[in-house]
């Protein structure tokens, strides 16, 4: 693992000829004295953009040396660094920003295309706000004072914060308010403008398109195998638009028996294997409900495809079948035509409803807690109100399903069959956190990037529609945190097992943040089908590629290697706890003294240290105990793991 | 091979545990094995008397599963002895010497319940003579849970063992009846090994001018209670301000002497003392406000002519409420079985918060934080007071001196601070922890030396690389407390343990009895096992060159720079009458503007000062502050639910961190070692860490406590989930998607 961090620097090398700044930059992290290295690279993290002083002074001081697209920087530095693409489109001076902790700061306003900065000029502090545009969920104008000509406005963001600035508004003059521009640019898509992803072309050392190949990760899992194949029925979209065009079906069911099953489930969303044990077969398929009805209408292809999935599984002669929503939402949902899978119908197979509710709760119960930790948090009633939010109670019914999925698969060496209504939020959150309990691979850096593509991009969740990029109509009733459950579920693993996985938290808070910047095409689209047509892998830029051209810095410093463990967390609440360095990271006083991803950069650093004493020590002893030893050839320590 | 990730298939099973079921054993003829097996006793160890066969149930299930052993009840402990031999395999890393994981203290017992039929009754102590329970629940002080079964006993033999353990754990006795008395009595004196550095006791003359000279006070050691004649209270030696004068001292008994308790490195100074009840109307009132003043003036005198005084029953919970509040608190962890565990699973926060026993602790950081403030902002002299100064003073004094002085973060340095501010400070320790059962005595009960674990560890977690100890260190040490072996936590005060001790032995020529010490931990455990007690993590100074230590020096350097204190009266001649009444002035006007004004001015001022700290680059060898908002007050996992089989995060938890941590550090010692002994040639046995590693993979996270339960290993799924989370109406009716929206990119 150390090895992935060197070579990547290495790889680094060739690069930071034709992109100076980029890498030029990253290398001087390694200056002891500079705390804020990470905001050098093209992409701003804005959790650290309310840095403080020294922070962001650090930052600029560093960072002079990008200069993009001939904008030449005075060294005021009232304005930021651009990246490749990026045009500052408006600057306001005399702004004030009301900061909920520190009170009102005056300073100066700049707008681009792609981010909203603000720098104070008081010169006794240093602070700044740089934030993408992409997180803004609302910008409301709260009304001027009357009077005083001055005008408020409100942005409600999708990252757990709100920012309020006020501005005079100068009479008589025509001059748009520069919160019309940012309004413009906030919602590109309302405006019939483009995401600023299609413009921005930073250029990494590889593509992150690549890091996920379907029939490679199937290969890894040991397919096609005598009872699973590959088929290429969907290789058009044309059995289900959401569905990735590779997919993994039972041998024994032939291609046009997959378009009748397709018939008889939601959005033809037939059961397809996610994952398969590698002893013993047992495999983890997902789909949506059977459309089943009123009148309780069944398919004797859908029955016999169910069969042939617990037939390919020799050890076990039982189907369980986890339906995700609570049984009344099921029942439900025979109105409209769907349902669940009754189980005279299916013989051997057994139903269990996981009580997850839907997207609609799920996004009321982050509003509720974003009331409770943002501005500040209330102390004498904080785990109360903490608990009124359901925030951690929906977290565990998600975990305990996954954890219910992964124990089936391990232990009960059964097959299972996920699903919900349309199979692409909570069967996403549980099929990926239970293939994340049962395969170590997945808890590797570069296996978590596959988890994503895989399980989220490439089964068609509504990234588009539940984050609701670049549109402006923020009480959209598809917006729903779902991706950042799941991310959620996933720091609650780490926590539980905090050397099992080989990222660290920071690597989770920069996929968040970069769920909603707009800087990346991963999140874009609803589903593989739509981003191969909008050619987002030709005309953006991948996460992924940012985010492996810089591991060290997602590296987990602990990181042991489970190799074939399954981690089965514990989900009690006295092991759940709310995520502060995510949720609560506005909050100056809740934030560490020196920032997460310094703290395990230090620790990587004393590791490779002791680990090079450790051998240097080893050869010294080896030497010393005289060659006459066999032993001294061989190692004698056991390697330490790392 | 453990049995983690494949629990189902195969089940794992144990040599020694056997899996019988209550009806299987009624059928099996129970007089076959008869042979009760006794635990290794200590010295000066008596069984009063003992059963078999008694059954143990397995905590962690539900099934009533048990194992068949002898139940014992000595005069240290309640034993259970399984008719089954250990394997050796069972051999824990870290196992107590004292008692083994079966074995519960008698001082540990917390309550006793009585299983009648289906009911479970509290059993009170002498109130059930005659009818015996057929299931005995024990929850111990150290949170663990013991059921046991009497049934398959004889009759009278179950009805002698239950009454036993009642009589000998719950009824009042006389402190000499304690174990540690027979124990030290008959226990060959242990050669006390010294440990560099060792643990400061405080009582010689030495300890305490040392422990100025290390802080550059500027007070007097003072030795006129060396015989307890000035207080019994007091310790025979303790520091002063040089200003009050010998014939002040003798007046109340030693109430109201500030009592010197660290010098920051500006020289102002923290004390403490025992509040004389200066409210009353009577005829001594104004005799001890004039005392009261000139002890104040004694302490303003050292330095800057300013003191600030904090009576903390002011602001602070009294040892009731403490009492109280942990009493609800410690019921979430002892759990009797599974369906308990999940049903209080659905209200854990709110229940959490209606115990108040994090508010305790953050009310105490925070009073810490205060007087820290003081000392490090304003240079001014606190005087901290209690009606007894040796509860909520020992909590604060020892707070303040672990956030300000990276010394007390060390083992040596925690353990002498220990000593110096509870063990010689007075903190009743008999008293507080009731070991005696005295009715009259149970008002006194209060866990208060355990809140102050309880603030310690919450500084830990948040700055854990300033602490050279673990958390694993702290809860053994809060699991020591019940422990009847150690003088440490058996007396009231200096003067009790003395006259205790000098009564006891007339007649043996060995002189006075000597208890062991808690701070001996070779008693309790093997020096492998004590290598947990240190943080892994602990950033130790970097012992460089005499150029680095210079820098960190003038932290306890008197630095002549005025602070901002506004309380700058020159030194005059006529200090006195004028002086008095400004001062008095000064003080009420301080006492009212900063501390009984609105708690939120207090804390807002402390927020303020900690935003200022935390602006500042991360020194571990200097202050350190908690973090005190509401997400940053956690509970003390290791200790509250390491007993709870649900709970147990196999192949994880905080402790495989630490162990990786310890694994590396323990190699490049070893190898370190190894390069030393390198000049004998002998090939070297170069086997040795290879094999003894932990692989973190194999912990849970409730190591090194409950190992043994390992097999058992299945993931916990919790039941009754619909029930936790009843959201009906509105949006949860709804349909994931309501009407058909396009996508667009």
């Amino acid at each position: 693992m150390e090895k992935s961090g060197s070579t990547d620097s290495g790889e680094c090398k060739p690069f930071s000829s034709r992109q100076p700044s980029v890498d030029s930059i990253a290398s001087t992290s390694t200056c002891p004295s500079d705390r804020s290295s990470h905001l050098k690279p093209p992409v701003t993290h804005s959790s650290d953009a309310l840095s403080t002083s020294t922070e962001v002074s650090l930052e600029l001081q560093v960072g002079t040396s990008i200069t993009t697209l001939g904008n030449c920087h005075k060294l005021a530095q009232e304005e930021p660094q651009l990246i490749p693409k990026e045009s500052i489109q408006d600057i306001a001076k005399e702004v004030t920003y009301i900061c909920p902790f520190s009170g009102a700061i005056r300073g100066t306003l700049s707008v681009t295309n792609y981010r909203l900065f603000f720098k104070c000029t008081d010169r006794d502090t240093a602070f700044a706000l740089d934030l993408p545009l992409g997180v803004i969920n609302r910008i409301e104008k709260i009304g001027g004072v009357s009077g005083r000509s001055e005008v408020s406005y409100g942005l409600v963001c999708k990252d757990m914060r709100n920012l309020r600035f006020a501005h005079k508004v100068q009479e008589g003059s025509f001059k748009k308010s520069i919160f019309e521009v940012l309004m413009k640019f906030a919602f590109p898509l309302s405006y019939g403008m483009e995401i600023f992803a299609f413009q921005y072309g930073q250029i990494f050392p590889e593509s992150g398109w690549k890091v996920y190949d379907a029939l490679s990760e199937y290969k890894r899992q040991g397919l096609p195998n005598e009872s699973w194949r590959i088929t290429k029925m969907n290789e058009h979209y044309e059995l289900c638009d959401t569905y990735p065009a590779t997919l993994v079906v039972p041998v024994t069911i032939p291609d046009e028996e997959l378009k009748r099953v397709a018939a008889f489930r939601a959005k033809g969303r037939i059961p397809v294997l996610s994952w398969i044990h590698p002893e013993s077969q047992a495999t983890v398929t997902r789909c949506s409900q059977p459309m089943v009805g009123v009148n309780g209408k069944r398919s004797k292809d859908d029955e016999k495809y169910l069969q042939a999935i617990m037939d390919a599984n020799a050890q076990s002669h039982k189907l369980f079948i986890f339906d995700a929503r609570p049984s009344v939402n099921a029942a439900a949902n025979k109105m409209k035509g769907g349902g669940y899978e009754s189980e005279d119908a299916y013989q051997n197979a057994e139903l269990v409803f996981l009580d997850i509710h839907n997207i609609h709760v799920m996004r009321e119960s982050l509003r509720k807690l974003k009331e409770v930790v943002y501005p500040n948090i209330e102390e004498s009633r904080w785990l109360s109100n903490l608990e009124s939010t359901h925030w951690l109670e929906h977290i565990k019914l998600i975990l305990a399903g996954a954890l219910r999925i992964a124990d089936k698969v391990e232990s009960g060496r059964t097959s299972v069959v996920v699903h919900c209504s349309d199979g692409w939020d909570r069967t996403a959150q549980l099929t990926s956190l239970s293939m994340l309990m049962l395969d170590a691979h997945y808890r590797t850096l570069r296996g978590f990037q596959e988890l994503v593509e895989k399980e989220w991009l490439s089964f068609g969740h509504r990234f588009q529609l539940r984050v609701g990029h670049g549109d402006r109509n923020h009480s959209d009733a598809d917006r729903s945190p779902v991706f950042l459950q799941f991310i959620d579920c996933v720091w609650q693993m780490t926590r539980q097992f905090p050397s099992a996985f080989e990222f660290n938290e920071y690597f989770l808070i920069t996929i968040l943040d970069h769920l909603y910047s707009c800087l990346f095409g991963t999140f874009l689209g609803n589903s593989e089908q739509q981003r191969v047509k909008e050619e987002l892998p030709e005309r953006t830029v991948s996460l992924w590629s940012y985010i492996n051209s810089q591991l060290e810095e997602f590296t987990n410093p602990l990181y042991v290697n489970y190799s074939n463990h399954v981690l089965f967390p514990v989900v009690s609440m006295r092991h759940l706890e709310l995520w502060v360095g995510y949720y609560v990271r506005w909050n100056p006083r809740m934030r560490p003294q020196e920032p997460i991803h310094q703290r395990y950069k230090e620790l990587l650093a004393k590791r490779a240290e002791l680990q090079n004493r450790v051998e240097e020590l080893q050869r010294e002893v080896a030497n010393r105990s005289g060659p006459s030893s066999e032993k001294a050839g061989s190692p004698t320590v056991a390697p330490v793991q790392t | 091979m453990l049995s983690l990730g494949s629990g189902g298939g195969k089940p794992v099973k144990p040599s020694f545990v056997s899996y019988v079921t209550p009806e299987e054993i009624k059928s099996t003829e129970r007089e076959t094995s008869r042979k009760e097996k006794h635990p290794d006793l200590l010295p000066g160890e008596v069984v009063f008397c003992s059963t078999n066969p008694v059954l143990k149930y397995t905590q962690d299930d539900v099934s009533q599963r048990g194992i068949f052993g002898t139940l014992v009840c000595t005069n240290f402990r309640i034993a259970f002895v399984s008719d089954e031999a250990p394997s050796e395999e069972q051999a824990q890393l870290f196992k107590n010497k004292l008692y083994g994981e079966n074995d519960i203290p008698l001082t540990c017992v917390d309550h006793i319940y009585g299983g009648y039929d289906e009911k479970k009754k509290l059993i009170t102590g002498g109130l059930v003579r005659n009818k015996y329970p057929s299931k005995i629940i024990i929850h111990c002080k150290d949170l663990r849970v013991f059921q046991f079964s009497l049934t398959y006993a004889k009759e009278e033999e179950a009805k002698k063992i239950f009454q036993g353990i009642i009589h000998h754990s719950l009824e009042p006795k006389s402190l000499k009846c304690i174990f540690a008395f027979s124990y030290c009595e008959k226990a060959t004196a242990t050669p006390e090994i010294h440990r560099t550095p060792r643990t400061v006791m405080f009582d010689t003359v030495e300890d305490w001018t040392q422990e100025m000279k290390r802080t550059k006070g500027n007070c007097k050691v003072v030795s006129a209670n060396e015989n307890f004649s000035l207080s019994q209270k007091l310790p025979q030696f303790f520091i002063m301000p040089t200003a009050v004068l010998d014939e002040d001292m003798t007046k109340f008994e030693g109430k109201g002497l500030p009592i010197w308790c660290w010098s920051h490195h500006s020289g102002c100074a923290l004390f403490k003392t025992a509040s004389l009840p200066l409210m009353q109307e009577d005829g001594y009132s104004q005799a001890y406000k004039i005392y009261m003043e000139r002890m104040l003036n004694a302490v303003a005198q050292t330095h800057l002519y300013s003191v600030k005084t904090e009576e903390l029953s002011d602001t602070l919970p009294t040892i009731q409420d403490i009492q109280q509040s942990y009493s609800r608190f410690k019921q979430f962890f002892l759990i009797d079985n599974t369906t308990e565990f999940w049903l209080s699973d659905m209200k854990w926060f709110s229940s959490l918060e209606n115990s108040g026993w994090l508010d305790i602790i953050r009310q105490c950081l925070q009073k810490a934080v205060e007087v820290v403030e003081c000392l490090e902002k304003e240079n001014t002299n606190v005087l901290i007071m209690e009606e007894a100064g040796s509860d909520l003073c020992c909590v604060i004094s020892s707070l303040v001196q672990l956030m300000l002085d990276p010394y007390c973060r060390t083992l040596a340095g925690f353990q002498s601070l220990v000593q110096k501010e509870w063990v010689a400070g007075g903190h009743s320790f008999l008293d507080r922890c009731n070991h005696v059962h005295q009715k009259d005595k149970e008002q006194f009960q209060s866990p208060v030396f355990l809140l102050f674990l309880e603030c310690v560890w919450q500084l830990l977690q948040q700055h854990g690389p300033a602490f050279q100890f673990s958390e694993t260190y702290l809860t053994v040490l809060s699991d020591s407390v019940h422990v009847p072996v150690f003088g440490t936590f058996l007396f009231n005060s200096p003067y009790h343990r003395a006259t205790v001790m000098k009564n006891d032995s007339p007649q043996t020529q060995r002189g006075p009895l000597n208890c062991p010490e808690v701070w001996d931990w070779s008693l309790q455990f093997e020096r492998k096992a004590q290598d947990l007690f240190t943080n892994p993590l602990y950033a130790e100074k970097p012992k460089q060159d005499k150029g680095a230590r210079r820098t960190y020096r003038p932290k306890h350097q008197r630095q002549l720079s005025l602070p901002s204190s506004a309380f700058k009266t020159p030194p005059k001649k006529g200090f006195f009458k004028e002086e008095t009444d400004s001062l008095k002035k000064m003080l009420r006007v301080k006492r009212i503007s900063r501390w009984l004004h609105s708690p939120d001015s207090a804390q807002a001022s402390t927020r303020e000062f900690y935003e200022a700290w935390q602006r500042k680059p991360l020194d571990y060898h200097s202050l350190i502050l908690p973090c005190l908002d509401g997400p940053a007050m956690r509970v003390w996992m290791q200790r509250y639910l390491r007993w709870i089989h649900e709970v147990q995060i196999f192949g994880g938890g905080a402790i495989t961190v630490m162990s990786k941590l310890a694994d590396l550090v323990g190699e490049v010692q070893e190898l370190r070692r190894e390069l030393e002994r390198q000049a004998c040639r002998a090939d070297s046995n170069h086997q040795r860490a290879a094999a003894s590693h932990r692989s973190s993979v194999r912990l849970s996270s409730s190591f090194p406590f409950a190992t043994s339960r390992v097999w058992s290993f299945k993931p916990a799924i919790p039941t009754s989930l619909l029930q936790s989370l009843m959201i009906t109406g509105g949006l949860a009716d709804q349909d994931d998607e309501d009407g058909e929206t396009l996508g667009v990119v």
